[in-house]
């Protein structure tokens, strides 16, 4: 994303702003070193030792997604579609969520890994588990320079530090809590972050509704600004896919984005799933991206809605959807209403807030990075069969090479922020076929190592392919056979490599050999006595702590709010 | 989180006491500066004393949280961790 002009936005911070930002820095060092005093073997450092409870991950869990991307991502598209933005909340994370904690999560936590990867090589070998390590880790490092670097951009632009300084500091401060404290330092972090987040956040919501009128007032400068009912009823969201025909624009929002698109990346990315991981027990595990799901179902209103009120309120945002500029980055649309609304003092919570949430992403990249460089990498690989201390050693040693290579591609997202943007998309084609494959490897016992690998590489090439024909999806590379661009885009590429893993691995796996049937307990599900996936004490579990039960209210909770602003 | 040989208390560490902390001292700063708020910035927030009102949510919900980890203290539980000792599968 491109900032604002220099100036532009700074804000007027005073020393009481300053001591609220200083005060979260304590806070954030604090628990790491509290944490480090925990951290006794590499499972301590690398999934707190599985003894968290079930809403500290669960928080966590949110968290770790509730980077300064999505935070400042999903405010500009409040800014610029309306309401059609809640589909990424709604369709495109609850229901994946609850799935992962009802269908998947059994699986990850019952077979005792370490790393998503690491479900990848005890089910089907080396081939698929080195694809998948290899593609999470790289995606980990690119992914963490990219929040640095927004981090150091917006402390340039609100405080008018010196970028390469910000940049520094803030590699250092991420860097010495996590290799204090490990996972548990990043949890607590995050969980952290959410509720300063949350106190930034909702009062801004609150000052930007009292000042249009509340939510009637809202509509009618939406409607005056002549963007009707397109930007407040949240069907058929033609403005968000870029998809012409409202029944195709459903057809790709549920499916797409619902189905394709949130199934891979929230099932299978190791950087949410590690938090569930840390739970004290499975059905805790369950629970965790389940509870998530009900703080994520309302994160919309003081995200989403800020930035509709930005776009009546700020006068740059306001001029710019007028004008339809093309160049305007709405990106920015949030910075403009915490400049015109907070009153020093408030502006401290919201920097501390915006801060919180870059760190914590990419606290976030980093420790699922070094989990998986060190276990599925390193002890897989390279150097085997060495002490639990070596291990967690190595693991230090890769959160602070990660934290260097960070600020390095860091400097690159700087100079080519298209390259990265593309690289981004190119990343997120690996999800897809990731959770075909997964799906299909839980519950279809025939299917062999091979075909899990073929499946892969054949869906994400698919993938690849479909962004190639497609316009602009790839920068230079898309050659725009067809026209499809943006969401919709992302929406067919995602769907193909879907369709194809599974086709390869079907026709795959029926000419090769699958696994011995005793070797796949507790991997695939026909396999897998029902008590394996229960804890002794599941019996003594209250109805609210019962994972399907917590689903389904909150699969009906998901329904009503669609409804509502339909 | 500790291998004591007894059950303790997770005390200070516990996530709850230092989300309180962080936010009631937020609560408190910001509420302070709410008193002393100038016309000009409560006019910004569309004549809300946004400071002042965030300001008790933040206290109150801080309390909230030690409250809750004094009545309810997590045990850490005694027994080891058969997980943290178990090899790696191969």
């Amino acid at each position: 994303m491109v900032l604002a002009a220099e100036g532009q936005l700074r804000l007027d911070a005073n020393w009481v702003d300053y001591l609220i930002v200083a005060l979260y820095f304590a806070f954030v060092i604090g628990i790491g070193v509290m944490a480090k005093r925990s951290v006794s073997t590499s499972i301590d450092f690398f999934l707190s030792g599985r003894s968290l409870p079930a809403w500290v991950t669960g928080l966590a869990f949110i968290s770790a997604n509730l980077g300064a991307v999505e935070i400042m991502g999903m405010s500009a598209n409040g800014a610029q579609f309306g309401i059609p933005t809640v589909h990424y909340f709604w369709i495109g994370a609850v229901p994946a969520m609850l799935f992962l904690g009802v269908v998947m999560m059994p699986f990850y936590y019952g077979s005792k890994v370490r790393s998503v990867p690491e479900f990848m090589r005890r089910r089907f070998g080396t081939g698929a588990h080195l694809v998948n390590a290899l593609s999470f880790a790289i995606a980990q490092l690119l992914i963490a320079g990219i929040n640095l670097f927004l981090l150091a951009k917006i402390v340039n632009i609100l405080l008018g530090w010196n970028l390469y300084i910000s940049l520094v500091v803030a590699a250092i401060i991420v860097l010495s809590y996590i290799t204090l404290g490990g996972l548990s330092a990043a949890i607590y972090n995050e969980v952290l972050q959410f509720f300063v987040i949350v106190a930034a956040l909702l009062p801004l919501t609150l000052v930007g509704l009292h000042k249009v009128g509340g939510y009637g007032g809202l509509k009618d400068k939406i409607t005056a600004a002549g963007n009707g009912p397109a930007q407040l009823s949240s069907w058929p969201g033609t403005n968000l896919t870029g998809i012409d025909s409202p029944v195709l624009s459903v057809i790709g929002l549920v499916f797409g984005l619902g189905f394709v698109l949130s199934f891979g990346y929230w099932t299978t990315n190791f950087v949410e799933v590690q938090r569930a991981m840390a739970s004290s027990s499975i059905s805790a595990a369950q629970r965790s991206p389940i509870i998530g799901a009900f703080p994520k179902m309302f994160v919309p209103f003081i995200v989403i809605f800020p930035g509709m009120i930005a776009a009546v309120v700020a006068s740059e945002v306001a001029s710019a959807k007028a004008d339809g500029s093309k160049s305007f980055d709405y990106n920015n649309s949030l910075l403009y209403l915490i400049r015109d609304l907070l009153p020093n003092g408030m502006l401290g919570i919201a920097i501390a807030g915006l801060l919180a949430s870059f760190m914590a992403g990419m606290a976030a990249n980093i420790s699922a990075f070094n989990t998986v460089f060190s276990y599925d990498l390193w002890q897989t690989y390279i150097v085997k069969e060495r002490s639990d201390d070596y291990y967690l050693r190595v693991g230090r040693i890769a959160t602070f090479a990660a934290t260097v290579i960070a600020i390095g591609t860091a400097l690159i997202a700087r100079n080519y922020q298209n390259i990265m943007d593309y690289l981004q998309t190119l990343f997120g084609f690996f999800n897809a076929p990731l959770f075909a494959t997964f799906i299909l490897g839980m519950f279809w016992k025939r299917m062999t190592a091979t075909a899990a690998w073929t499946g892969l590489v054949s869906g994400t090439l698919a993938a690849i392919a479909v962004g190639v024909l497609g316009t602009d999806v790839l920068g230079s590379l898309s050659t725009g056979v067809w026209s499809l661009s943006g969401q919709g885009a992302s929406f067919t590429a995602a769907g193909a490599a879907f369709v194809v893993d599974i086709l390869v691995s079907v026709a795959v796996t029926s000419v090769t050999q699958p696994r011995k049937e005793s070797e796949l307990r507790g991997l695939v599900y026909s396999l897998t006595p029902k008590a394996d996936f229960h804890d002794e004490n599941e019996g003594a579990l209250a109805w609210y702590q019962t994972p399907n039960t917590l689903a389904g209210i909150g699969l009906v909770m998901v329904v009503i709010l669609n409804i509502i602003f339909w | 989180m500790a291998e004591n040989e007894a059950p303790h208390r997770a005390g200070l560490f516990d996530i709850r006491f230092i989300i309180g902390a962080l936010i009631g001292l937020y609560g408190l700063i910001v509420l302070i500066t709410g008193l002393f708020t100038s016309d000009a910035q409560v006019a910004k927030a569309d004549g809300l004393n946004i400071n002042l009102w965030a300001g008790i949510g933040m206290l109150v919900v801080g309390i909230g949280f030690g409250l809750w980890a004094r009545i309810r203290p997590i045990v850490v539980p005694a027994e080891p961790k058969q997980e943290a000792a178990e090899p790696p599968a191969h």
